[in-house]
């Protein structure tokens, strides 16, 4: 799919050259690359759902491969969405729902408040780089922070797993290991996209809110304890 | 330091007083008057001023009227709030945790440019803080208890935030305003802005944090030792800096004054440490006994 749009642009031979980071990459990406170019713009109408629901699921499949695999790339950068993080975020809410009442206060977060604790953390930490001097626009700040949220999503499915196989010690420490693992992993991947834009006697300022941020996310995954698993 | 440049310091903050009051005055003939006639000592007390005064001239521009960066529309105008680097923000932490008597934290710290990242960020770290050690100090003085089922109780952090952001913004607001009042009322000189307020009121909740986590280890006496020492360490980081303000008061509006400061923080200080570090053999941590916290929060359960 890359490879064709690249063909098609005017710059098709500079292709194989690949972002370096003293490219700022800044500013205001209006249209995600999609199909908005004249020679495929009367095909998107006739061409069957499928196709224009996959390719869309394919860009955020692409951004989930470089979250997990994080290298000097700038896909979740260039063509930002909020797809993904939008199906990550729901995705987390409803793992972490642990089977209690509305009335019951003690219980673990609820629906809306892993929603207002994702979306909410996300823009007051873009907010917070962009005060401070970041050249990363609101979005793709928003992009990157919601998509590195997939390895803490990983974690909630394979805590799920060992609770329902093991409740006791030894589920918690696995749960444990794997938790920190992939708040370590979250934490990485989205400094490696967002301190480059940062100036560098502030950088620290920038990633502390971020590794709190999946620092919290990490321990309601963590602390996630269902009520049927209760023991009698 | 020898009692000569003691009275020098002195007459330094005299002389700043003075500056932010009326930062066009010339001030060179001025404040040298009441230094020792020491013709040793004059020179270096001509040189000290001056470069203080450029500076204080200075910051008093930045902070006194003139606007910062745009109106307060403007992404410019809260940009300049962000005006510190890692080293400045490390600094102040590290300055709010060691207060020194004759050192206000304002004047040695934060003159040139208060910022909001640290409060803000301060805050919302304790927020998170408190709840997750409360959580784990329930937990952990109950592990015996084969009854004890373990639940995250989420919702304080709710309560945890409502309080701590309402400490941390509103009581600055206030004390502000009724600084502010007195100092029209009064005539005096030397107030502070607001940014400085919240600023101070801020750095002083850093050493909560690693109180916090301490707290909970489930051990009373522990518990209340770290309550006194935190609440020493902010409470004086507080009372040296509003002091040097306060002190041209009237002696009763400046003994209520601080004695208003430290009491809002003492309840802040036992509040926190009965409401979410209950190492009690109750089953369930019961709503608050403090009433301040219930009528507080009640509205957010």
């Amino acid at each position: 799919m890359a490879a064709e749009e690249e063909a098609s642009r005017p710059f098709a031979g500079l292709s194989d050259v690949s972002i370096s980071e003293d490219i700022p990459v800044e500013g205001d990406i209006s249209v995600p690359v999609g199909p908005s170019r004249t020679d495929e713009e009367f095909s998107t109408l006739d061409e069957p759902v499928k196709e224009t629901i996959l390719r869309d699921l394919r860009a955020v499949g692409n951004k989930f491969i470089h979250v997990l695999y994080p290298r000097r790339s700038s896909a979740l950068l260039r063509d930002w969405d909020l797809w993904g993080p939008l199906l990550l975020c729901v995705t987390l809410a409803l793992l972490l729902q642990d089977g209690t009442a509305d009335s019951d206060l003690e219980g673990g977060p609820q629906f809306a408040e892993v929603f207002v604790v994702v979306w909410f953390g996300s823009i007051i930490i873009t907010l917070n780089s962009k005060l401070l001097g970041g050249t990363l626009s609101f979005f793709q700040s928003l992009c990157v922070l919601g998509y590195c949220i997939l390895p803490l999503t990983v974690a909630m499915v394979v805590c799920r797993v060992v609770l329902l196989a093991a409740p006791g010690t030894v589920s918690f420490v696995v749960r444990l290991v794997v938790v920190t693992a992939s708040f370590g992993w979250s934490t990485f991947a989205s400094t490696a996209f967002l301190s480059d834009s940062q100036p560098a006697n502030r950088r620290a300022l920038v990633v502390y809110p971020v590794f709190l941020f999946y620092f919290v996310i990490g321990w309601m995954v963590l602390t996630y304890f269902p009520v049927k698993n209760r023991q009698p | 330091m020898t009692s000569p440049n003691d009275l020098k310091f002195e007459e330094l903050e005299d002389a700043v007083q003075l500056l932010s009051a009326d930062p066009a005055a010339s001030t060179l003939s001025m404040s040298v008057s009441h230094a020792p006639s020491s013709p040793a000592g004059g020179p270096d007390v001509k040189v000290d001023l001056s470069e203080d005064e450029q500076a204080q001239e200075e910051s008093a521009e930045l902070l006194g009227g003139q606007k910062q960066g745009g109106g307060f529309w403007t992404f410019e105008y809260y940009q300049s709030f962000f005006n510190v680097d890692t080293i400045q923000v490390l600094e102040r932490v590290r300055g709010s945790m060691m207060p020194f008597p004759g050192r206000s934290f304002l004047k040695h710290y934060v003159r040139t440019s208060p910022d909001l990242y640290g409060p803000f960020w301060i805050c919302v770290t304790l927020v998170f803080s408190m709840a997750i050690s409360g959580n784990l100090s329930t937990f952990l003085s109950q592990t015996g208890n084969p009854e004890y089922h373990y639940r995250p109780q989420f919702h304080r952090v709710t309560i945890a935030a409502a309080v701590i952001f309402i400490y941390a913004w509103l009581v600055p607001v206030a004390l502000w305003g009724f600084l502010t009042w007195r100092r029209r009322a009064e005539r005096q000189i030397g107030v502070f802005s607001f940014l400085e307020t919240v600023c101070v009121y801020g750095y002083s909740l850093f050493i909560y944090i690693p109180t916090s986590v301490l707290w909970s280890i489930p051990v009373q006496w522990l518990q209340w030792i770290l309550v006194l020492v935190s609440m020493g360490v902010s409470g004086s980081v507080l009372v040296l800096t509003f002091w040097p303000v306060v002190r041209d008061d009237t002696k009763v509006m400046a003994a209520a004054t601080l004695a208003t400061i430290l009491v809002l923080h003492t309840l802040l200080a036992v509040g926190c440490k009965l409401y979410f570090f209950q190492a009690s053999e109750k089953l369930a941590p019961s709503p608050t006994s403090k009433p301040i916290h219930a009528s507080a929060t009640t509205g957010f359960l």
